[in-house]
C-alpha cells in the first residue's frame, strides 16, 4: 500500500491498485458538525416531547420525587440518542452516519473493504482520547498531522476516511458516440489545421447532424464553435 | 507516417474501449446491488468476480489512453465499489459474537496474561498502599473521599444505608453501569499515552478504594462494607484489572513497537485488546444490575451475598476461559453453516491468537 498527501493506492489481487481519495480536515468536520446536530435535535426533541408527556401540563421540570419511570421514559432515550448515536449507525450502516452521507464521506478498512464490526467500536472508543481536552482537539490536531489525516480512532482501528466516489458517465461514452463514430470525430479534429475552411465547416456539420443531433443552432461561420461541439462530442 | 498511424491506433483503442460502457454500468450497478445485500442468486454474485476483472483491466488501459478523462474518474470510483463490494465481509452480527466470545476472547486473555498478572498486582499494590496511608494519617480521606461520604462514616453510617430510599434500583443500576463502563473505557484508552494513562487511573482508583476501606475500618464499619462490596465488588474490580490490562497493552505496543512501525503495532494491540472490552460491558452490566439490586438491599443475608458475588466471579472466568460457549460455538448454526467472521487473506495467515506487538521481535 502506498499513497500521496490525499490519495491512497490500496493493492489489489488484479494488480490493478484502487485508489481512494482520503477526507481531509474539512470534510471530517462538517460531517461531525451534520451529525451533532442531528443527535442534538434528535436528543432534544425526545427529551421535550417525552418529558410534557410524563408530566401532563406545559412543564419540562423534574419532577420533584422522580422515579425510575422518568429515567426510563424521559432521560435515557434521550442520553442513549446523544450518546450511541455513532457506535449503532456506524454499525448498522456500515461505516456511514447522515452527516458522513451528506459530506460525502465514508468509513473503510485499509485494505479499501468495509470496516469490520469490531474495528467500528475500536474506533468510536477511542473518541475518549480524541475528544481531549475539548472540542475534539486531539482528534483534531491528529487529522492535521498526520499524512492520511488520521485521528487517534482510525489509528488504533486501522480505518479511513474516503470520499465516496460516485462519478457519473460521460455522456459521449453513454452511447450518443459508436466506436465508429468517435474514429471519424477523432479523424476530423486531427485533420481540421489541414482542411479547407468550407470543408471542415461542411464535414462537421455532417458528423453533428448524425451523431449529436441538429447542428443548425451553430452559425455557419463559426468554426470555432463547431470545433468545441465536435470535442465535447469526443471527449470524455 | 508512424506518427498518424499510432494515432489512428490509439483512437481505434480508445473506441473499442468506450465501446464497453454498457458492460461497465452493468458491473456498476450489480456492485451497488450486492453492496447492499440485495440478491439471493449466487450465479449473480459469482458474476461479481467477473466485472472486477473487467474493471480492473478497462481501467488499467483508461489510465494509460485517457489519463485525465471523465472516463478515468467513472472508472475510478466503479472500481472502488467492486472492490468493497467483493472485500466486504457477511454480515452475522450473532454469530460473530458468539464467535467472539467462544474463540476469540479466550485467546485474547491467553495473550493478555502477563498484562492481567501486572495490573493485578499494580492494583493490589495501590490498594495497601491507600489503605496503609488513611490507617496511619486518617485526615489525609479528604485526598479520596467527598465530604458528604466522610460525615456520613463519622456518624457511623456507611453512604449506601437507605439508598434504595431515595433512587431506584433500576435507575441506581443505570447510572453504576454508566459510571463503570466509562471508567473502563477510559483505563484500556488511557494507554494510548504510553500505558501511563492506564497506570494512573488503575493506581488512582486503588488508592480511593484502599483508603476508604481504612477510613471506614478505623469507624468499625468493615463488615457492613465487605457485606455491600462483596457481591458485585468481586467482578467490578476485576473488569477494572482486564481493562487496564488491556491499556497497557497498548502502551507497551507504543512504547515497544518491535519490527513493525508505531502506528502499526498500535492498531494491532488496539484491535486485540478491544476485544476484551466487549466482555467487560457484559460483566459490567450484570455487575451494575447486582449493585443497583442486590448490594444495598438489607434483606440479602451475608451468606447469599456471597454466592452471588463469588458465583458471578466464577461466571466470568469461565466466560474468559471460553468454558462458557465453547459448546454453543461448536454446535453447527440452523441452515448448516457454520459460524464465520470475515478473514482477509492476510488474516488467515496470522497466528489464531494476537502476538505481543512488544516482544516479536525477541
Amino acid at each position: 500500500m502506498s499513497g500521496s498527501a490525499r490519495d491512497l493506492s490500496v493493492d489489489s489481487v488484479t494488480g490493478i491498485d484502487v485508489s481512494l481519495a482520503i477526507a481531509g480536515p474539512g470534510a471530517r468536520s462538517y460531517a461531525f458538525l451534520i451529525d451533532w446536530h442531528i443527535r442534538v435535535l434528535l436528543a432534544l426533541g425526545w427529551f421535550v416531547f417525552a418529558a410534557l408527556i410524563y408530566n401532563g401540563r406545559l412543564s419540562l421540570g423534574v419532577p420533584d420525587n422522580p422515579h425510575g419511570r422518568w429515567f426510563a421514559l424521559v432521560l435515557l432515550p434521550a442520553a442513549a440518542v446523544y450518546f450511541l448515536y455513532h457506535w449503532v449507525l456506524e454499525l448498522a450502516l456500515r461505516g456511514r452516519t447522515p452527516g458522513k452521507r451528506l459530506a460525502g464521506v465514508h468509513i473503510v478498512a485499509r485494505d479499501g473493504g468495509a470496516a469490520t464490526a469490531g474495528a467500528l467500536l475500536t474506533r468510536n472508543v477511542f473518541r475518549l482520547i480524541d475528544c481531549l481536552p475539548l472540542c475534539y482537539g486531539v482528534g483534531l490536531i491528529a487529522v492535521m498531522l498526520t499524512r492520511e489525516h488520521l485521528r487517534v480512532g482510525d489509528m488504533a482501528a486501522g480505518t479511513l476516511l474516503v470520499y465516496e466516489r460516485d462519478a457519473p458517465l460521460p455522456v459521449a461514452v453513454r452511447g450518443s458516440l459508436d466506436p465508429a463514430g468517435m474514429e471519424i470525430v477523432g479523424e476530423l479534429l486531427e485533420r481540421w489545421t489541414t482542411l479547407e475552411s468550407a470543408a471542415r465547416v461542411r464535414l462537421a456539420r455532417r458528423v453533428l447532424a448524425r451523431y449529436a443531433g441538429a447542428a443548425s443552432d451553430t452559425p455557419d461561420g463559426d468554426e470555432a464553435a463547431l470545433r468545441a461541439r465536435l470535442e465535447r462530442l469526443a471527449g470524455p | 507516417m508512424s506518427a498518424p498511424r499510432d494515432t489512428g491506433r490509439r483512437q481505434a483503442l480508445v473506441a473499442s474501449l468506450l465501446g464497453r460502457a454498457s458492460l461497465w454500468q452493468s458491473a456498476d450497478a450489480r456492485a451497488r446491488r450486492l453492496g447492499h445485500g440485495r440478491t439471493e442468486d449466487a450465479a449473480d454474485a459469482a458474476r461479481m468476480a467477473d466485472d472486477y476483472r473487467l474493471l480492473a483491466h478497462d481501467l488499467a488501459r483508461v489510465r494509460v489512453l485517457l489519463p485525465d478523462s471523465r472516463t478515468r474518474e467513472y472508472l475510478e470510483s466503479a472500481y472502488a465499489r467492486a472492490h468493497a463490494t467483493l472485500h466486504r465481509g457477511a454480515w452475522r452480527p450473532g454469530n460473530a459474537l458468539l464467535e467472539l466470545l467462544a474463540t476469540e476472547l479466550p485467546a485474547v486473555v491467553r495473550w493478555l496474561r502477563p498484562y492481567i498478572v501486572w495490573s493485578t498486582v499494580l492494583f493490589a499494590l495501590t490498594v495497601l498502599a491507600g489503605y496503609a496511608l488513611v490507617h496511619r494519617y486518617p485526615e489525609l480521606i479528604a485526598l479520596f473521599a467527598s465530604p458528604d461520604l466522610i460525615a456520613s462514616v463519622e456518624r457511623g453510617q456507611l453512604w449506601t444505608q437507605g439508598i434504595l430510599n431515595i433512587v431506584p434500583s433500576s435507575v441506581l443500576s443505570v447510572q453504576i453501569l454508566a459510571n463503570n463502563i466509562v471508567v473502563t473505557l477510559f483505563a484500556y484508552c488511557a494507554g494510548f499515552l504510553f500505558g501511563l494513562g492506564t497506570l494512573y487511573i488503575l493506581g488512582l482508583n486503588g488508592l480511593m478504594l484502599g483508603a476508604v476501606y481504612a477510613f471506614v475500618s478505623l469507624h468499625g464499619l468493615r463488615g457492613p462494607l465487605l457485606a455491600f462490596i462483596v457481591p458485585h465488588g468481586c467482578v467490578e474490580l476485576s473488569v477494572m484489572c482486564l481493562a487496564g490490562a488491556a491499556g497497557a497493552a497498548v502502551g507497551e505496543a507504543l512504547i515497544r513497537p518491535g519490527h513493525a512501525s508505531r502506528i502499526e503495532s498500535f492498531r494491532v494491540a488496539a484491535l486485540a485488546s478491544g476485544r476484551l472490552l466487549v466482555a467487560c460491558a457484559v460483566l459490567l452490566a450484570g455487575a451494575g444490575l447486582i449493585e443497583g439490586y442486590v448490594s444495598p438491599d438489607p434483606r440479602f443475608p451475608l451468606w447469599a451475598r456471597i454466592t452471588i458475588g463469588v458465583g458471578y466471579w466464577l461466571v466470568m472466568v469461565a466466560l474468559l476461559s471460553g468454558r462458557l460457549l465453547r459448546r454453543a460455538a461448536l454446535t453447527p448454526v440452523a441452515g448448516g453453516a457454520a459460524p464465520r467472521t470475515r478473514q482477509t487473506p492476510r488474516a488467515r495467515a496470522a497466528p489464531a491468537a494476537p502476538i505481543p506487538p512488544g516482544r516479536r521481535g525477541a
